[in-house]
């Protein structure tokens, strides 16, 4: 019995790994070859793909765009979160239980039921079709899960490290900037981590509120065919790139990310 | 220089942690604040630093009404109970920070902090982080921290509470060494009668967010002005029970009774509480005058060289302790000695009546 303890999770990652290995098995075949014959590894080995998409402006503007509006999104939310996590952690007012679960609910529409007022709100603010527009519009599920990741770690720090830093003279935004956020750091790249993560893979929003100059690549890859025929190849490699921020941004949280799943918070 | 609190109470929400309190705290030497958990101390110390202000009252500190003056402009230095320390520090920064916050010159930064790091056998470990150390340097670090600083006021919240005995021991000893002729004055938390003793000075009783005593160690301890004080300041808690004087007699029970001494001679006739301290209550009689009662044996303690047994007389659990090892069953009927010299009379309000 003990012999085969390797098989299941053997099994497990094959599975988890087919689609991704299809993936980037695809993107490194021509369109032709993925159309007419069923093959498991590349006959006619290319790099034209991924040659394709970092010469056309219009297949690397979307990572830009995305990047950008993405690395927008993930400042606003943590810097917002910061302050508000810190005072739900620490002070008691009226009703702060409650206003701590109806930032959760904010997390229980979806997107689309936002779609429309954001559309014509950020057209008449002139903010349609802007890396902006997309970070702001993602703020709406990123800052509750932001509060609420983070207020789960600031929660771990004891309070009487705030009185330490009072009683050695710090004022409030020193104590908060030299010892209370290094403390925290570890929560603070989780909550980065997710707030990328969201706005990373949402859509429906970022398509919505662009059109052509802040156009995400996850639109972008939408467009299955184009005036020369379907462009599988293309797309299968658009979608190995996907993968990459998140996987780097991942390698940088490993070791917390447990932890911020463990606060029960995600 | 001196601080002193005037008619201060503080409520937070419907409850109320402190109680009024007026008392003014002794410039030299350690001040004790005793008292259980929940008893205030914790409320007072930070009302003490400035950490929180007052519901109502005020604190006065070198003549000056400090009530509303926040903890940054106070100076005043403070160890918890729970080793805090800064974690994204080395110790040496975590000593330092005090005094980088009033901007020192590094030279005198180094010097400070390296004569209370030697001082404190924290050396060493200057490089290191703190979660890297153990309870006993970390709470060390704590120490030395707010001692790098000339504070007016030190505030010392359970420190040694969660350290392990020997630890302890150690420490408490160290204490009153590293505040003598540093000319501040020294707030000691604590919920051990034994540690009060230790580190003399002064001590404040306190049960539940009430003042109940304030005065030198000793006199707190052996005249208590009311059975509330007593009981705080009691390890193990300190017996009492209804007593009747009659004809120069007096009576605990039916069956237990002794001639008053002639300190009790002045008491008038009439209903009193006594307290006994638990180990002026023996298995063997005392020197002095003492009345022999018998009980039911329901628990009892060795430690080391001490015995504590607990036993039952007139449905009252009482406690003894002496000692020596004395070997008694559970079950068992014993005979005991109580001290009568050493009885402590309250009147039915449990104000002490001098005897």
């Amino acid at each position: 019995m003990k012999k085969f303890t390797w098989l299941v999770p053997t099994i497990y990652i094959l599975f988890l790994m087919l689609p991704i290995y299809w993936l980037l098995n695809m993107s490194f075949k021509t369109t032709n070859e993925i159309l007419g014959v069923f093959t498991l590894w590349p006959q006619e080995f290319t790099f034209e793909n991924y040659i394709a998409i970092f010469t056309d402006s219009t297949w690397y503007n979307g990572y830009i765009n995305s990047v950008t509006y993405v690395v927008i999104n993930t400042v606003i939310s943590v810097s917002a979160a910061l302050p508000a996590a810190y005072a739900f952690s620490r002070y008691r007012f009226l009703g702060d239980k409650h206003l701590f679960f109806w930032l959760l609910t904010n997390r229980m529409a979806p997107p689309a039921v936002f779609a429309l007022p954001f559309f014509q709100l950020y057209s008449a603010a002139n903010l349609f079709d802007t890396p902006l527009a997309v970070a702001l519009a993602h703020g709406l599920f990123n800052i509750p899960l932001a509060v609420w990741i983070l207020e789960g770690f600031m929660s771990g720090v004891p309070k009487e490290l705030d009185e330490t830093a009072y009683v050695d003279g710090y004022s409030f935004p020193r104590f908060f900037v030299k010892i209370f956020m290094p403390t925290i750091a570890a929560g603070i790249g989780v909550t980065a981590f997710f707030c990328f993560m969201f706005s990373w893979v949402e859509l429906l929003l970022a398509k919505t509120l662009t059109s052509v100059a802040a156009k995400p690549i996850a639109a972008i890859m939408t467009r299955t065919a184009s005036t020369s025929g379907y462009e599988l190849g293309l797309l299968a490699a658009a979608g190995a790139l996907t993968i990459i921020p998140g996987a780097i941004v991942i390698y940088f949280v490993r070791n917390h990310i447990a932890k911020g799943f463990a606060l029960g918070r995600v | 220089m001196s601080l002193v609190l005037k008619n201060v109470v503080k409520r937070v929400g419907s409850e109320t942690h402190i109680y009024d309190t007026s008392v003014e705290l002794h410039d030299e030497g350690f001040n004790i604040l005793l008292g259980t958990t929940l008893s205030g101390k914790t409320s007072l110390i930070q009302l003490m630093a400035g950490l929180e202000r007052p519901t109502s009252g005020e604190i006065w500190f070198k003549g000056k009404n400090v009530t509303g003056v926040p903890v940054q402009k106070r100076n005043v230095s403070m160890v918890h109970q729970q080793f805090i320390n800064y974690p994204n520090f080395s110790v040496f920064d975590n000593i330092a920070s005090p005094l980088r916050v009033v901007n020192l010159s590094r030279s005198a930064i180094d010097e400070r902090v390296g004569r209370v790091a030697e001082m404190l056998k924290l050396t060493p470990m200057l490089g290191r982080n703190p979660n890297e150390l153990s309870g006993g340097q970390q709470q060390r670090t704590a120490l030395a921290r707010a001692l790098v600083k000339d504070s007016d006021l030190v505030l010392l919240d359970e420190p040694l509470a969660n350290l392990d005995y020997k630890l302890r021991e150690e420490l408490r000893d160290d204490l009153p060494k590293l505040f003598a002729d540093r000319g501040c004055m020294v707030v000691y938390a604590t919920s051990e009668p034994a540690e009060a003793l230790s580190l003399g000075g002064h001590t404040a009783a306190l049960h539940n967010g009430q003042l109940t005593q304030y005065g030198e160690t000793p006199s707190v301890y052996r005249q208590p002005t009311s059975l509330r004080s007593a009981k705080v300041f009691s390890d193990p808690p300190i017996n009492s029970a209804p007593v009747t004087k009659k004809d120069g007699r007096i009576h605990l029970n039916d069956q237990v009774s002794w001639d008053a001494t002639p300190a009790q001679m002045h008491i008038a006739d009439g209903q009193y509480n006594i307290a006994v301290r638990a180990h002026h209550i023996t298995p063997t009689p005392p020197s002095g005058a003492s009345v022999k009662v018998s009980g039911r044996i329901l628990v009892t303690e060795l430690s080391g060289s001490e015995s504590v047994a607990h036993f039952v007389m007139d449905d009252q659990t009482w406690i003894s302790q002496s000692h020596g090892v004395h070997a008694n069953k559970v079950g068992a009927v014993a005979q005991y000695y109580i001290d009568i010299d050493r009885c402590l009379f309250f009147d039915l309000d449990n104000k002490r009546i001098a005897a």
